[in-house]
């Protein structure tokens, strides 16, 4: 890629989290998971599309390679729960699928790629209200990058990373993007 | 500046996908305790129906109703249409009102692409006369889809009075944009002038490709649209282009028969064959309401429409 000649200098990405580190950091969310939920035994994971769905099928997997346990995960699509439809235009939405046991009386575990503003978790509440009436809900989100507008906050970190706003944070999944690894950039 | 959908050749073939994958994740909210999305909130859709339909206006009703906007029914009857109001009067009454969208059904073809001149909000064509019926057209496709698997490559057979058709031309149009390959079958007397330009074959012989198709649409023989003899009796017609038990046996064993209602059982259809297995109807009003709520929110859910033409 070439920049125009009043482009500032293009930094490149920087990696903030290897592909080892993903795996290792995935592991160790799976293991507060067990912690924390004791034994995760009423556990719904439900990722929101489209990293955080893969986040969630990795979480169960990992869950499961500890102790046998099989945890239900689905996805969750926000698109028609979000406030700034009408910023843009509409989005094609995507896919939802909700485990059949259901949501009532689980603890559902909300999980994404990056947490930032807090809108799309406000959103997957909203929408998850409309499910069912799960006992508790909590989030697992692999970066936190700060900067929250709502009152919301994670119960599982993959990594804290402090940003500015002028930068954006790539999480890569080896499903999507043929690598794992967390990238951070200035945007231009 | 103002976004519509008025005819099936409006869509792309990417719109036209866009609408049925929205259309699929609206139907799984048929399946939720709260059959509500909040998407619509705030915004205003007006039923506008200057001819009789129970189905359509309702599945319109319904698709709006399950996005949270609020809904307006306007039929034609005991309103100040009946005193001599206008259609534009009408439509810049109700745009005055805060519509953001007219869904309008009307007896004069092209009514809906005036209306789109006039208005600043969306317009949705519920079918205009003999003309074009666009959200038809693509419940049918997603209900082919959710059948057959796919729309691309499947033979389908229109079946009946083509003439008068609106829901026979969008799904001719649409189904073309989507790779399916369309045969038209009716009396020489029941086809539209002009017919071999359309993207469709035609043939006089409903046995000779009965086999061969994979999806059988049966359209209703319009009385209330004509006003000469287009066949001889009704029991001619039945004989030569009825869906009946015999025929129904001649098409392969994936073959669906559609049927857009309201039936008129035993002219164009057997009972048998409307309530039998490979018979869509009931699913294909169930569609309806998805493939509705996928078209408004993609019109009406942003700041400009995804899909849909410029006046």
């Amino acid at each position: 890629m070439t920049a125009a000649p009043d482009d500032p200098v293009q930094t490149p990405p920087k990696t903030v989290l290897s592909g080892a580190d993903v795996a290792r950091v995935v592991d160790r969310m799976a293991h507060e998971l067990l912690e924390k939920t004791a034994g995760a035994s009423d556990v719904v994971l439900l990722g929101i599309p489209t990293r955080g769905a893969t986040l969630a099928r990795r979480l169960a997997d990992r869950v499961r390679a500890f102790e046998g346990l099989v945890v239900p995960t689905g996805c969750l699509d926000t698109t028609l729960y979000r406030d700034d439809l009408r910023l843009k235009r509409p989005r094609p939405l995507e896919q939802t699928q909700i485990p059949p046991e259901g949501v009532d009386g689980a603890l559902v575990v909300l999980v994404d790629d990056v947490l930032f503003s807090g809108r799309t978790v406000r959103a997957a509440l909203d929408a998850l209200a409309d499910l069912g009436r799960p006992r508790a809900v909590q989030l697992a989100v692999l970066v936190d990058r700060g900067h929250r507008e709502l009152p919301i906050r994670a119960d599982y970190v993959g990594k804290n990373i402090p940003t500015s706003l002028r930068e954006s944070v790539h999480v890569l999944l080896i499903e999507h993007d043929g690598r794992d690894g967390v990238e951070l950039e200035v945007r231009r | 500046m103002s976004r519509h959908l008025l005819s099936a050749a409006d869509l792309t073939r990417e719109d036209a996908l866009l609408v049925l994958d929205t259309a699929e994740e609206m139907a799984l909210v048929e399946e939720r305790t709260v059959k509500k999305l909040p998407t619509l909130r705030g915004r205003t859709v007006v039923n506008l129906f200057f001819e009789d339909s129970t189905r359509t206006r309702t599945s319109f009703e319904l698709a709006a109703k399950r996005l949270s906007a609020d809904v307006i029914n306007f039929s034609a009857k005991g309103s100040s249409v009946s005193k001599g109001e206008t259609l534009k009067d009408t439509a810049l009454t109700l745009e005055a009102m805060g519509a953001d969208a007219i869904v309008i059904r009307h007896a004069w073809s092209g009514a809906p692409v005036n209306l789109a001149r006039w208005v600043h909000g969306s317009v949705v064509n519920a079918g205009d006369g003999t003309h074009e019926h666009p959200t038809q057209a693509l419940l049918d496709a997603f209900t082919m889809r959710r059948r057959l698997g796919r729309v691309e490559g499947l033979k389908v057979t229109i079946v009946g009075d083509v003439l008068h058709s609106r829901v026979a031309r969008s799904n001719v149009l649409l189904l073309s944009t989507l790779g399916a390959d369309v045969t038209l079958v009716a009396p020489p007397t029941l086809l539209p002038v002009g017919v071999e330009s359309w993207p469709a074959q035609v043939s006089y012989d409903l046995d000779a490709v009965l086999a061969k198709s994979d999806v059988v649409m049966m359209l209703r023989v319009q009385r209330e649209r004509m006003g000469a003899a287009y066949f001889p009796s009704q029991r001619e017609y039945a004989r030569r282009y009825g869906l009946d038990v015999r025929r129904a046996s001649a098409l392969h064993d994936d073959a669906v028969v559609m049927h857009p209602g309201p039936m008129v059982r035993g002219m164009e259809i057997a009972p048998e064959v409307a309530d039998g297995v490979r018979s869509t109807i009931v699913e294909q009003v169930r569609n309806g309401v998805s493939v509705r709520m996928a078209v408004l929110y993609l019109l009406l859910g942003g700041a400009s429409p995804a899909i849909g033409g410029d006046a």
